[in-house]
């Protein structure tokens, strides 16, 4: 009876309220675009005060200064002391998979199972999304959307945030696995006079043992001339073969350096850590295997009491410090959240990162993580136009204020939902 | 049938010795004993202040009749020399669940809650059970009797542990001989209290130590009101609490802060309340000792945790650590500061680890005349028995511990343990020391046999020159016998005989493995010489507690100085807007002078050239240092109040201290329809709870609408209201009834004090100010209607985010909002909240407020607030006045906070750039002139964590290393509560 209430609460509402659909995806790039005199800021560390940025056919065709001598075409924008980026992309993000967290039936990114890297965000993802929609007047225009929840959570894909569905989105499809390390100390459970607490995880080496020996098989699995059927075996050879990345989420310095070297002692390829919340203990390791780390945003708490208040700000800065690649991903924090990627980046110059290289972090880094850094991330001739134009510096809440946006050349609405209603009420006001 | 064994022992031990005199007896004849026993020749202490050296106990029928250097003794005395033993009075605990079985915890009830009382005839609440009554559920515990005996102990006051009101208690001898006749020395002898749900009860309410402490509350007033006779029906529980007014009051607290809970609700109803302690007392021990209680208290002292791991030991916080190694110092920090307090075995994890962790209380400086009177005088002192128990005084009952020498001394043997006049044997006093080496002359050879271990369980080893051969050795009753094998093993030799104590010689029967029968004789070579104990008597290291005690507290209570702040750009959140190069000088908390090149006047200069500064942040909606957010047994829970679970050691004050954060309203959740009354804080990191709550605070409650109070996320269909319809209707019923309660009140009629209608009269009367989580617009309006209709106002709105969508109908009715910057999509009713929604509210004239509702955002505030520049375009004055002067003026403490403007408090935070930017850091946060976060002395602080955590795993290691238990790494679960943690 409930169930059935809310379903006719649901079918009235979508009924009544008009314009609940998202915005009309724009068509393919017909004409030109020339971008005239702003701060182009490249994703890649370097800065044009005064460019010229032209792109065609969805290609980026001309960066250079303003004062080249050559011919603008197409259309052109005067975007004088305005700043220009690249679309901005988020990882590990549910985006698309769930649309209000408190109700079930909206929810599709955590599918029943432990090992299940055949479950993929790619075809559930709902291109149509509201949440999905509002990335676009912050800057996150891309981003690797990910199935939550369980050891092996299933296969991510990398879209982009204006289409009419999820073939149109796709630009990676498949791209990598996602893998929760256990913990070598997690919540105990209820005891009377001392409720829960953390303590050591007597069956740390038993969940361990039941990735490593799923990944062992798999391996053997494709090996062989296969003739069974065994979807999540299956699903898991692009990790030997190099094709698919493996996310690792682990935090804690021993829980990282037990997921690295088992996988790829095992044969992976690929592996980035993901979370790395003690991973400026162990940058050296990391180094010396390769990994590269999608760090926990800085809007966090840290995780101990005793932890620098300010651990979260600067831990993105102390690994890129290091040397190592590092992008940014709020994995565990809701959806909405996606849009204030730019602040993440923001709150690093905060703690003495350039602006440039902050940018980065959630450009040309995320791109070459995600492997996506051919077509994406940075400004750069023969690359995809998919960039955006603010009246000031993006990575600031006050002068992120985006008055065009594209993606593959195509000329996007920055109107959502929550820009409609806006409107909608300060008319109903106005017109008082 | 068979008789259980106990059953046969009362029989028999009650009728031979324990019959009154007016009980028949038909299997024998009468007969008594009126035969005195005199203990001479002990060191007897009668008190733990007054001890006799050789003297006289004289005791008869259970009784002490006079101890003394001179007793005269009457002729029909029986004779114990001493012999240079010592005596005590056995201990007493007053906080014990002896006899009396544990209730057994109830079963769950399906997925809804119990929200009414499962009793008739008894007060309304299943928790309060003062009608309970411990002689009623007694039963002699035999085994728990004589461990407790071997651990010292002559008496204790049982009850039954569960609930909030637990009855009376009953005072026991732990008399194995006696019957209950004899070992009830009272039935009634303490009303018993907790702030725990029993466990054997299944409903709801109170589900936080707020509505805990509501009910004890409420409860005592219902009992006035019952005692005046103005109810007309039975409440057995408010009889039974009435009756038992005049016993003593012992109630459970378990930790510092709770005893200053509960002496305020003494303090409320004239009751001064024997509390039991925490153990943490320590940490705040100036204000224990102003409560004036006396106290019981545990010393379940902590292992050290097993730190050998590093990743591991990485876990544990140094508030943890602290607690192992200053927690043993808590008695003597409290008999240092006069206060009576009473030991307990409560929270031992065995009665055997009482000793040992008595004997570390005194190692860490308890002195053994406050051990000792903590465990006799005191308890018998706080019980009002001290003519009965706890002393050796004439007419005292003859509980009494023998023992070889002074009790506090961890080689000293607890030989008796008198009860009641009725010898206990703990280890035979009679039995001879035969520990030392010796010859051993059996058959043809000698052997060298040496006896070690404890006097009264002794081993044995026997060699053959350097061989040691596989022996056996029991010893009981003076009576001996060993078994060794040959050094082939294929032989065994057995010998037994009786030690004397005259002798230096051991001699007796043998058993040659050949059956023959002759003799053996070991001759003592050299006595038993004790393991050199650890006796490295230096002190055990202690470190220093901090402001609060745990990591990041100060070590000093931060202090007010006088600062000029020179040369910044001042937000003052005013009419002034931004001032360019300006001074601002802070004295006495206040600010004294805003202006260009002020002097100093003896104040610390502080440059702040390119620096901003601006009020502090105050944050309208958190819920961070609290213990308990929602009271969520009832739909309405106006009577409790989030100040009594103010928090002050939690480490989110301290990291929003370091965002600028200088005030915060700590609301209620949003369980409720009416919720709970709020906390307004400031957050001076260090103080107590009473220090940070705002002097003369403005009056708050959190209300709330919408999916939470209807449950609809979590399974939960039996509880009014599930739809908005229902909570318009709850709201309506509850100001009628409130109206109706004031009405009454104020026309001088008798009426039952309610403290959820007095709450509620406040709000109708303009006292006290509604803060309501709201959500949809819908229900935004029903509200404001509701209160219309009462003819008051709702001062704010929190969360409101479709505030936009009426926000012209909230400026008319002339509400306030603090909403979220940029929060959405989490919930069904959020779908159309938008950033926008500050914007558009302040446009049609509502003072808006940016809010966090989150330990994580109430930290960086400033940013939120740069967001409705973004979202609506609001000029940058305004965006900073939403989390300085609008909050502030939503909590009508805009007099005293919330800008920058002469005489209001000195809440300032110095800001490295402009406090809006992202990029801002704050590099001082002042509340009234004092400076609770700072960026240089954040930087030593951490080194200081680091130098003593350092420190106490290396004690701990050490722990270890002497082979002492261990606990495994474990660290407490950080809260991070929102509106509906439950």
């Amino acid at each position: 009876m409930k169930i059935f209430r809310i379903t006719i609460a649901l079918v009235l509402l979508s009924a009544t309220i008009k314009g609940t659909a998202q915005q009309t995806p724009a068509g393919v790039q017909k004409e030109a675009f020339s971008i005239e005199g702003a701060v182009a800021h490249l994703g890649n560390g370097e800065v044009i005060e005064n460019s010229l940025i032209m792109f065609e056919g969805g290609k980026i065709s001309f960066v250079g200064d303003a004062k080249t001598r050559i011919a603008r075409k197409g259309t052109i924008i005067k975007a004088d002391g305005k700043h220009l980026y690249p679309g901005f992309i988020v990882t590990c993000a549910s985006l698309g998979l769930i649309e209000v967290d408190a109700v079930r039936a909206s929810n599709d990114k955590d599918e029943i199972g432990e090992l299940i890297p055949h479950v993929r965000s790619l075809i559930a993802y709902n291109a149509e999304s509201k949440v999905v929609e509002s990335m676009r007047p912050n800057g996150v225009l891309l981003g690797q959307i990910s199935p939550k929840g369980g050891t092996i959570s299933g296969t991510s894909s990398v879209m982009q945030f204006d289409a009419w569905n999820w073939e149109d989105a796709v630009i990676k499809a498949d791209d990598g696995i996602h893998l929760t390390w256990p913990n070598s100390f997690k919540l105990g459970p209820f005891s009377q006079g001392q409720g829960r607490r953390y303590q050591p995880n007597e069956n740390y080496a038993k969940e361990k043992e039941k990735i490593i020996s799923f990944l062992k098989n798999a391996l053997a699995y494709g090996k062989s001339a296969v003739s069974e059927i065994n979807p999540a075996y299956a699903a898991t050879q692009g990790l030997f073969n190099g094709a698919q990345k493996l996310y690792v989420y682990a935090d804690g310095e021993k829980e990282i350096m037990d997921a690295i070297v088992k996988t790829k002692d095992l044969g992976v390829k690929k592996v980035v850590l993901v979370g790395g919340y003690q991973a400026y203990k162990i940058t050296e390791f990391l180094k010396e295997h390769d990994i590269s780390v999608l760090v926990r945003a800085p809007h966090n708490l840290p995780s101990s009491d005793d932890d620098d208040y300010d651990l979260p700000y600067k831990l993105p800065k102390i690994l890129l410090d290091s040397g190592l690649l590092v992008a940014m991903q709020n994995a565990s924090a809701k959806n909405f959240q996606n849009r204030n990627l730019p602040f993440y980046a923001g709150q690093l110059v905060q703690q003495g990162l350039s602006k440039e290289k902050a940018l980065q972090m959630i450009t040309q880094n995320p791109a070459k993580i995600l492997g996506i850094d051919q077509e994406y991330g940075t400004l750069e001739v023969g690359k995809s136009a998919t960039l955006f134009i603010s009246e000031g510096d993006a990575l600031d809440m006050r002068t992120n204020q985006l008055s065009r946006a594209f993606i593959d050349g195509r000329d996007i609405s920055l109107e959502t939902h929550q820009t409609e209603l806006w409107r909608r009420y300060m008319e109903k006001y106005n017109g008082k | 049938m068979r008789i259980p064994f106990y059953v046969l022992v009362t029989l028999f031990y009650g009728l031979s010795l324990s019959a009154q005199d007016y009980f028949p007896i038909n299997d024998g004849v009468k007969a008594e004993n009126n035969n005195f026993t005199a203990f001479i020749n002990a060191k007897i202490h009668i008190t733990p202040t007054k001890v006799l050296e050789k003297g006289t106990l004289l005791i008869q029928k259970g009784k002490v009749i006079e101890t003394g250097k001179n007793v005269q003794l009457p002729k029909n005395t029986v004779l114990i020399d001493l012999n240079g033993k010592s005596i005590y009075p056995s201990f007493i605990d007053i906080y014990s669940d002896f006899g009396v079985a544990k209730p057994k915890p109830a079963t769950s009830g399906g997925r809804s809650a119990q929200y009414g009382p499962s009793r008739e005839g008894y007060y309304w609440n299943d928790h309060i059970m003062p009608e309970n009554d411990a002689i009623s559920k007694f039963n002699y515990d035999r085994k728990k009797a004589k461990e407790l005996r071997e651990a010292g102990f002559g008496v204790v006051n049982t009850h039954i542990q569960d609930g909030i009101a637990r009855g009376n208690g009953a005072l026991i001898s732990l008399n194995d001989i006696g019957s209950d006749s004899d070992r009830v020395l009272a039935d009634k002898s303490a009303q018993y209290f907790s702030l725990t749900k029993s466990v054997a009860k299944r409903q709801a309410y109170p589900t936080s130590l707020m509505g805990a402490l509501a009910l004890l509350r409420q409860m005592y007033f219902d009992a006035d009101w019952y005692a005046q006779g103005n109810v007309t029906t039975k409440d057995l529980s408010l009889e039974a609490l009435n009756t038992n007014k005049s016993l003593v009051q012992i109630i459970e607290a378990k930790d510092k802060d709770n005893i200053l809970r509960v002496d305020k609700i003494g303090d409320m109803f004239n009751i001064n309340y024997t509390i039991l302690a925490g153990g943490n007392e320590f940490e705040s021990v100036a204000e224990i000792k102003a409560t004036n209680a006396n106290l019981i208290v545990p010393i379940n002292f902590p292992d050290p945790y097993d730190v050998s791991d590093p990743y591991l030991a990485n876990h544990v916080s140094l508030e943890d650590m602290r607690y192992w190694n200053q927690a043993p110092t808590n008695p003597k920090v409290l008999a240092e500061n006069n206060i009576t307090f009473g030991l307990t075995l409560h929270g031992q994890k065995s009665t055997s680890a009482f000793r040992k962790n008595l004997l570390k209380a005194i190692a860490y400086g308890l002195s053994k005349t406050e051990a000792l009177e903590a465990l006799t005088t005191a308890p018998a002192q706080i019980l009002g028995k001290s003519n009965l128990i706890g002393s050796l005084q004439s007419g005292s009952q003859a509980n009494f511990l023998i023992t070889s020498g002074d009790i506090f001394e961890e080689e000293t043997v607890l030989y008796e343990n008198w009860v009641q006049g009725q010898k206990h044997i703990i280890k035979d006093k009679e039995l001879i020391d035969i520990r030392g080496n010796y010859n051993l002359a059996a058959g043809e050879k000698v052997y060298q046999l040496s006896i070690t271990g404890d006097f009264d369980q002794p081993k044995a080893e026997v060699k053959e020159g350097e061989d040691k051969l596989t022996s056996k050795i029991e010893y009981d009753d003076n009576w001996l016998s060993i078994s060794f094998n040959s050094k082939s093993g294929d032989q065994v030799f057995r010998l037994s005989g009786m030690a004397t104590s005259s002798s230096d010689i051991l001699k007796g029967k043998l058993l040659l493995p050949n059956g023959t029968e002759t003799t053996f004789k070991a001759t003592k070579t050299s006595a038993y010489a004790e393991k050199e104990k650890d006796k490295s008597s230096e002190k055990p290291k202690v470190v220093p507690i901090t402001f609060p005690n745990i990591g990041y507290g100060y070590s000093q209570k931060p202090k007010q100085e006088s600062v000029l702040f020179k040369n910044a750009t001042v937000w003052t959140s005013e009419d002034e807007g931004i001032l360019e190069h300006t001074d601002v000088l802070v004295k006495n908390g206040k600010i004294a002078k805003i202006g260009v090149d002020l002097k100093p006047s003896g104040a610390t200069i502080v440059d702040a050239t390119g620096k901003h500064l601006t009020a502090g942040i105050i944050d309208e909606h958190t819920h961070i240092a609290a213990l308990s957010i929602n009271e969520s047994g009832q739909n309405s829970s106006a009577e409790v109040k989030m100040e009594d679970v103010v928090d002050p050691k939690h480490i989110g004050i301290y990291r929003d201290l370091a965002g600028g954060v200088t005030s915060a309203q700590l609301l209620h959740g949003s369980a409720n329809p009416i919720g709970g009354r709020s906390a307004i804080l400031k957050l001076k990191w260090g103080a107590n709870a009473d220090g940070m709550i705002y002097d003369n605070s403005p009056k708050f409650i959190k209300f709330a609408l919408g999916e939470n109070v209807k449950q609809s996320n979590w399974n939960s269909y039996s509880r009014f209201p599930q739809t908005r319809m229902g909570v318009e209707q709850t709201f309506i019923n509850y100001f009628q009834r409130a109206k109706a309660y004031d009405i009454k009140k104020k026309s001088g009629q008798p009426y039952r004090f309610d403290e959820e209608m007095e709450t509620l009269a406040e709000i109708i009367n303009g006292e006290r100010f509604i803060s309501c989580h709201s959500y949809v617009q819908s229900e935004i309006n029903m509200l404001m209607k509701v209160a219309e209709k009462f003819n008051f106002k709702i001062n704010t709105f929190t969360h409101i985010l479709e505030g936009y969508k009426v926000a012209d109908k909230m400026a008319e009715h002339g509400v306030g909002a603090s909403t979220f910057s940029d929060w959405w999509a989490y919930k069904f009713e959020v779908n159309d909240a938008i950033p926008y929604n500050a914007a558009i509210m302040q446009s049609q004239g509502i003072t808006v407020a940016i809010n966090s509702d989150d330990a994580e955002m109430s930290r960086r505030l400033n940013q939120e607030a740069a967001k409705t520049v973004k979202y609506g375009g609001m000029t940058e004055l305004e965006a900073w006045k939403m989390v300085t002067i609008n909050p502030a003026k939503l909590l009508h403490i805009d007099d005293r906070v919330g800008s920058i403007k002469e005489g209001k408090d000195a809440d300032l935070v110095l800001w490295n750039n402009n406090p809006l930017s992202v990029y801002a850091k704050v590099e001082k946060t002042m509340i009234e002139g004092a400076v609770y976060f700072d960026l240089e002395k954040d930087q030593q602080q951490r080194e200081a964590i680091k130098r003593e955590k350092s420190l106490l795993i290396n004690l701990m290691l050490k722990e270890k290393d002497k082979g002492g238990p261990t606990q495994e790494p474990k660290k407490k679960i950080q809260e991070e509560l929102h509106c509906d943690s439950l």
